[in-house]
């Protein structure tokens, strides 16, 4: 790489302040053509607001925003776009009964008189994908494509606007390992091609993986660059979080014999004529985390709902403590003693518009210390919804804020306090640490094992295969909406897992062991 | 003060839109050629000498009693993220069949008007709840289901009373059903004025007033105080998040609609009970599809609301007036047609800029949620397309609807 090039990107002491907060103070950033540079840092620590300013969603407040040496002034993504900045968002933004053609041109359309020149797009579009290998279809509809096909789809967005430094928003955070590693091919392809690559993550063997140079931030500023080469994840961490990494590892075994929950033969219709989930029956004990592994679109987001009561059995009975609960409502599940943190926060978990104690409240709307009867106690719910900022180190002005302003770490370390704080029996916790970063991931962790070690009965989803790994004690893989493999996660590596999960395994293996000693 | 920077956060759209209503009804004026000064002084006039003034302020709150009831309606069905657009003929089956029962039986005073009342509570609750059954069991979308249901009501009610309800005799221009005895009639609040020593008007003022102020304190209440209330604005805001909280999603469609139903059915009664004691063909009408425009100006909130209503009402009265003055009534129509627009405009914008300033971190004052007017659930199935439902809907109905309400504060001596 040669040093006397101008940089692809280059901030100097750039400072933003939202009232009451300075979210980015003195942020300094050297990005060089042709490198994939990762950018790591809680969330909450400026990331994401570094990345708003550098694409043009609001301008510093102090600082300068260098490309290619000379100074530039985004007032807004339009402008970003025009200088060659793209950004991949973390939520794909696609219509998904658009083909990926239609969703690629979609704002940018190449037109022939007032028609869309289809011959044009097609043409461009097949052109990027066979030059950074994105193997793209133009004419399949994205409601048929899997998440990297969608994420591809996404770049290949930015590429089409003509981008040459894209910013990649915790791409990572919604693929499965071999997805990953496909996603790292392409990245490897941009570079190739000489396109600069700004890459967001939490997840640090990834972006040692893959980056070519590293920056921390904390808490709002730049505390280093790090060479990957060099650097382990641990030091890393450390940069981070300015503490030592938390593991998931749960020590000892508190597994009981008394069952909490248990499915019998649990079977979920789909509308595509196959079972959505298919015969499933396990068992949870008292004190006992049950990790569901499995790709995702597996059956693990219906068997949540199942057990939920969101969605009607088509077999099979759940028995939570002695009880069957098939018939009942979700309410009465949850007020019999089911916790729920949801797989999307954002669609299951809050009330985004809604201040927080209001989201104290949600899911709990029948018991105190929110209500009274048969009316809401907003002087009590304010007032717990304080204890659980505080206990659960949620940072947020006041009970008062709307959910939507708080990050996404923030948010969910809520729903957790929340939901502990009712209790429960049985917790079903669907991705908990899915686009958090590592202080309240590891917050997270360690409220789900003392909730384990006081006995609480723990369904555990997940895409994250350490983690699964790590806190479960028994481990049941679901593919097809069955049930195919039940191991022990003490004797596993997130490979054979993965393996297992692609059905790459043979089902019956002698590798299989039930787990739950 | 938080509670004044906020009741000023929720208001500043409204007021916005409505002077910017104003400016935009001013230009049309001006290429209709009629001065807009002279025309809004004519709408300031409440006439002369105390009695007359009295009399005007009389009939703003009569008007704006059944205005804030139908504001309130589809209100409580906007929380929930439902559009009811059947009000209007909710109302209607309502008055219809209340004005017969309520001609059907000799009861003492008071029960005489709780019969009446409850009988078109009951009636508008069926009719809406019909819809909100239609939307569970079948997914019928409930926009189409209630615009549907109106021509239903409205044919069925003009059957009842050319029909089987019919007391006017054979050959009358003016059809009515059998005049409710008196023992049926609402007192008017007219002893009031004696009270303070006012000017006592010809007109009389609703007693309906206290029964409207009462239904706004409850609603108010079981909207913001209760649980049920939580769980209704819950499944206004994210359908999915309600759900997976605990709330019935499809028995909330249903309790929502039977409530906006009863609040509905109560529309026709200041009229019908407090001036015209029977239903016919000049019953007021329109006012269902008014109430659509009243709830959006009011953010959906009962205080809201009652300003609304009593804006929509002060405007409906200057129609008269401004015809004496030979200034064509639809100055009106226009006001009330372009507050609508800018008001959806308004608060839309309003509410995208609460969000990015939330989002940017800063501690800002909820907005009014749940507002049907903006589609406000944040759930991918919550429901409305919210720009073009209410613009379209209450275009048309605005302006049959004024055309009418015109008529009723025409002198008809029923009450003087």
């Amino acid at each position: 790489m040669n040093e006397s090039a101008p940089l692809a990107v280059e901030l100097r002491g750039i400072t933003k302040r939202f009232p009451g907060v300075v979210a980015n103070s003195d942020i300094a950033l050297r990005i060089r053509r042709g490198e994939v540079h990762a950018i790591v840092g809680e969330n909450g620590a400026g990331k994401s607001t570094l990345m708003k300013t550098l694409y043009g969603m609001h301008r510093p407040d102090e600082g300068e925003i260098l490309l290619d040496g000379r100074p530039v002034t985004f007032r807004s993504p339009a402008d970003a776009i025009a200088a060659g900045v793209g950004m991949v968002h973390q939520h794909f933004m696609l219509a998904d009964n658009f083909t990926v053609l239609e969703n690629v041109v979609l704002g940018s359309e190449p037109t022939k008189g007032i028609r869309l020149d289809r011959a044009e797009a097609r043409r461009r579009i097949q052109d990027i994908s066979q030059r950074y290998s994105l193997g793209l279809d133009p004419d399949t509809l994205v409601e048929e494509l899997g998440v990297g096909d969608r994420q591809r789809v996404e770049i290949a967005k930015v590429l089409y606007r003509g981008a040459t430094t894209l910013i990649l928003d915790e791409p990572t955070a919604v693929l499965v390992p071999q997805e990953v590693d496909e996603l790292f091919g392409n990245l490897a392809e941009l570079k190739r091609e000489g396109l600069t690559v700004i890459f967001i993550s939490h997840k640090l063997d990834e972006v040692r993986k893959v980056a070519d140079a590293i920056t921390v931030i904390r808490r709002g500023t730049t505390v280093g660059e790090a060479d990957p080469r060099t650097t382990t994840a641990k030091q890393l961490a450390e940069m981070m979080v300015g503490a030592e990494l938390p593991t998931p590892q749960t020590r000892t075994s508190t597994v009981t014999d008394t069952p909490v929950l248990e499915l019998r033969g649990v079977t979920v219709a789909s509308a595509g004529g196959r079972p959505a989930v298919d015969d499933v029956s396990l068992t949870v004990r008292e004190g006992e985390v049950v990790g569901i592994a499995g790709v995702e679109g597996n059956g693990q987001a219906e068997l949540v709902d199942a057990i939920m009561g969101l969605r009607p059995l088509a077999a099979g009975s759940i028995v939570l403590g002695t009880e069957d609960i098939a018939e009942w409502s979700t309410r009465r599940r949850r007020e019999q003693g089911i916790g729920f943190i949801p797989e999307d926060r954002h669609r299951q978990g809050m009330l985004l518009e809604a201040p927080l104690w209001e989201n104290r409240i949600l899911g709990h709307q029948t018991r105190p210390p929110s209500v009274k009867g048969a009316f809401i106690d907003r002087k009590g719910a304010r007032t717990d919804t304080e204890r659980i900022m505080r206990e659960y180190d949620v940072r947020a002005p006041s009970p008062d804020t709307l959910a939507v302003a708080l990050s996404g770490g923030n948010q969910q370390k809520l729903i957790v306090g929340r939901e502990m704080s009712a209790h429960p029996r049985l917790l079903i916790a669907a991705h908990p640490t899915r686009g958090v970063d590592v202080g309240a991931q590891s917050v997270i962790w360690e409220l789900l094992k003392d909730a384990r070690a006081e006995g609480m009965g723990i369904v555990l989803i997940s895409a994250d295969l350490d983690e699964l790994i790590g806190l479960s004690d028994t481990l049941q893989v679901m593919l097809r909406g069955a049930v195919v493999a039940t191991l022990d996660p003490a004797a596993l590596t997130p490979e054979e897992l993965g393996g297992h999960m692609t059905g790459a395994r043979d089902t019956g293996a002698p590798n299989t062991s039930v787990g739950a000693a | 003060m938080s509670v004044l920077r906020r009741l000023g956060n929720a208001a500043l759209a409204p007021v916005l839109a409505v002077a910017v209503a104003l400016v935009i009804s001013a230009v049309v004026m001006l290429a209709i050629d009629v001065n807009p000064v002279d025309a809004l002084r004519v709408m300031f006039d409440f006439g002369e000498g105390p009695t007359q003034q009295i009399t005007a302020l009389v009939v703003i709150l009569n008007r704006a009693v059944p205005l804030f009831l139908a504001g309130l309606a589809v209100a409580v069905a906007f929380r929930a993220g439902l559009f009811n657009i059947g009000v209007e003929g909710q109302y209607r089956m309502a008055t219809v069949l209340a004005a017969g029962v309520g001609a059907a039986v000799t009861l003492p005073g008071p029960l005489h008007v709780l019969l009446t009342v409850v009988v078109a509570m009951a009636v508008a609750a069926i009719w809406a709840g019909i819809v909100g059954l239609l939307k569970v069991t079948r997914g019928v979308s409930e926009v189409i289901s209630s615009i549907m249901l109106n021509f239903i009501a409205l044919g069925t009610a003009s059957y009842l009373l050319t029909g089987p309800l019919r007391g006017s005799a054979e050959g009358a221009s003016i059809i009515t059903t059998e005049k409710i005895p008196e023992s049926g009639w609402m007192p008017s609040l007219n002893g009031v004025f004696d009270l303070f020593g006012l000017a006592n008007p010809p007109r009389q003022l609703y007693g309906f007033l206290l029964v409207a102020v009462v239904v706004g304190v409850g609603v108010s209440v079981l909207l913001k105080r209760s649980r049920f209330g939580f769980d209704l604005r819950a499944s206004g805001m994210s359908p999915s998040a309600a759900s997976a909280s605990g709330v019935d999603a499809r028995g909330m469609v249903v309790k929502t609609m039977l409530i906006s139903g009863a609040v509905a059915g109560l529309i026709g009664m200041p009229d019908l009970l407090g001036r015209d004691h029977s239903y016919g063909t000049e019953f007021t009408s329109g006012l269902g599809f008014l109430g659509i425009a009243v709830a959006l100006l009011g953010r959906n909130s009962p205080i809201g609301i009652a300003l609304a209503a009593l804006l929509f009402a002060f405007l409906d009265r200057a129609s008269v007036p401004l015809q004496i003055a030979e200034i064509p009534s639809s100055v009106v129509t226009i006001i009330q047609g372009t507050i609508v627009l800018a008001v959806v405009i308004a608060n839309e914008v309003a509410r995208r800029l609460t969000r990015r300033q939330a989002e940017r971190g800063s501690v800002v004052a909820p907005p009014a949620t749940g507002d049907g007017s903006t589609g406000g659930g944040q759930g991918p199935d919550g429901g409305l397309p919210p720009d073009d439902g209410p613009g379209s809907a209450t275009g048309p109905g605005i302006r049959t609807a004024t055309g009418d309400a015109g008529r009723t504060d025409q002198p008809q001596g029923a009450g003087a």
